[in-house]
């Protein structure tokens, strides 16, 4: 191979991207693909250092110490905009000193592609870019539709849990949900005021008049709720005729009073279902969060029994505060 | 079934005939839903019902419908990606029925699990060509005449098409080059990424 004519053109057909230099670090020869990349500088005459940046290895800042980093993988950049990212090998020529740079892409092809606008006819036959393009594009489409496919089964997961959170009869949320929030306000230290209502009279609709109509009472009763309480309260069916509302940031007891006034108020008013009178009434029982020293869910779900029970004990459809029950403790 | 396959055809149906048609189709085809996931697998079963129900409401034979389909995952706005995806395969039409060979092999290496019959060209000279289609999928020879055909306008190819039936147990596809460069062809940037 001592025709440096025959070199050239063997280079020209395997390495697109090949420079030959002298000792002296001059371009004498330029690959086609390479040249295309800085079409408005000619490369031959140019000197490797002027154009291109070594980043590693990055004591190598001399001809004679690239001449000496045979078959070691360099990283450079052009020095000029679009500084193109290259990987390159140093292939010493045994007789004249110089030698033969071979530079390729590596991971900047598919910036380079757009940036020089190349073609395959760019890359050698055996380059595997054509391939890594294909690729990208190929994976970045598959990704897309198992994306858009994860998008839609989380979606699906949350539509889910939402029914696990909701009671499908009254649309109220479930036991499950209010143990959640209970749980959720009190790790947050949030004031509450705790409301334990019970339907009386319930289990007289539901065997007289059938389930159709026990049914119907308990959807009433649940529109009733939610439009005595606010956006925030969360309204929750606990059991069968029994409900239970937590009023977030609400513990003054006049306020509570009057809440649980109108709620009985407005759930004795008979319902009608199939042009039958459906009467219940509520008993109710409230306990607040303040009246703990350390809160825990069983013990205000516990304290707001006991209020519920007083409130039937003392002839139903009336509501008690756990604060005044005689055996109350703070 | 891949569900890619199935979706495919789902596309083509809403692209070429409308939304509500499909819902038609999906219904007719007793699937019990209407979208096709395309990164999930279905039963064979149920891409039959679908072809089946679309020949019924269109009152077209299958082939037929499958050619259009081919033609469609080419040439539609929305399979552009696709369509780049097969311009990857050589930078002349005549490079790109070469790289048939290999496109089941192309196909699994974007989609591990998308398993295509293999193609083989026979080249009887520099303008007649044979497409063998191996057995594996039912249909697929006349999907291939559409994208075939699709292609050639994409590269500004001129050819002629035959589906040349059964010959042993593969589908065979005759490709006469008319005139390789007959018109301008669509544009193909190997940098212009889409999506």
């Amino acid at each position: 191979m001592t025709d440096p004519r025959e070199l050239v053109s063997l280079l020209e057909t395997l390495c697109p991207m090949f420079l030959l230099v002298d000792q002296n670090g001059c371009i004498q020869q330029a690959g086609p693909t390479l040249q295309k990349l800085r079409p408005d500088l000619q490369l031959v005459g140019q000197g490797f250092l002027d154009v291109f940046e070594l980043i590693r290895p990055r004591t190598v800042t001399t001809i004679p110490a690239l001449m000496s980093m045979a078959r070691a993988k360099l990283h450079l950049k052009f020095h000029d905009e679009p500084r193109t990212a290259l990987k390159g090998l140093v292939a010493p020529l045994p007789h004249s000193g110089g030698a033969v740079i071979n530079l390729s892409f590596g991971i900047s092809i598919l910036d380079a592609v757009r940036d020089y606008a190349l073609t395959s006819a760019d890359f050698s036959g055996t380059d595997l870019a054509i391939e890594l393009l294909y690729l990208v594009e190929a994976k970045s489409a598959a990704m897309e539709a198992s994306r858009s496919l994860n998008l839609r089964l989380q979606g699906a997961m949350l539509a889910a849990e939402e029914q696990a959170y909701t009671d499908t009869l009254t649309g109220l949320k479930n036991r499950r949900a209010m143990d959640h929030v209970l749980a959720h306000m009190i790790s947050a230290n949030s004031a509450f005021a705790l409301m334990h209502l019970d339907l009386d009279f319930f289990k007289s609709v539901n065997d007289r008049l059938g389930h159709a109509a026990g049914d119907f009472v308990l959807q009433q009763a649940a529109r009733i709720m939610l439009e005595e309480t606010r956006d925030d309260d969360t309204v929750a069916r606990v059991g069968g005729d029994e409900f239970v509302i937590v009023f977030k940031g609400l513990t003054r007891e006049d306020t509570l009073e009057a809440i649980a006034g109108r709620l009985i108020q407005r759930l004795n008013e008979p319902m009608l279902f199939q042009n039958q009178k459906c009467s219940v009434s509520a008993s109710i029982g409230t306990a607040l969060s303040t009246q703990f020293q350390v809160l825990k869910a069983a013990d205000i779900l516990h304290a707001a029994d006991l209020a519920l029970y007083q409130a039937k004990r003392d002839g139903r459809s009336c509501h008690r505060l756990y604060s005044t029950l005689t055996n109350a403790r703070p | 079934m891949h569900g890619l396959i199935n979706r495919a055809i789902q596309s083509f149906v809403c692209a070429t005939y409308g939304q509500p048609y499909w819902v038609r189709v999906a219904e007719a085809a007793q699937l019990g839903f209407v979208e096709f996931e395309a990164m999930l697998v279905y039963d064979d079963d149920v891409t039959a019902r679908v072809l089946d129900a679309l020949s019924g409401e269109l009152n077209r034979p299958r082939a037929e419908i499958l050619e259009d389909v081919g033609t469609y995952l080419v040439s539609h706005p929305n399979m552009e990606g696709l369509r780049r995806l097969l311009r990857f395969g050589g930078v002349s039409y005549v490079e790109f029925l070469h790289s048939l060979d290999d496109l089941a092999d192309w196909v699994r290496l974007a989609v591990s699990d998308l398993t295509l019959p293999a193609l083989e060209l026979r080249e009887l000279s520099t303008t007649e060509y044979q497409l063998f289609c191996f057995p594996g999928l039912s249909g697929y020879s006349s999907v291939m005449v559409g994208v075939l055909r699709a292609m050639a306008d994409d590269y500004g190819a001129l050819v002629m098409l035959s589906h040349e039936g059964q010959q042993q147990d593969s589908e065979v596809i005759s490709i006469m080059l008319v005139e390789s460069a007959f018109a301008e062809g669509r544009h193909f940037d190997l940098g212009a990424r889409t999506g």
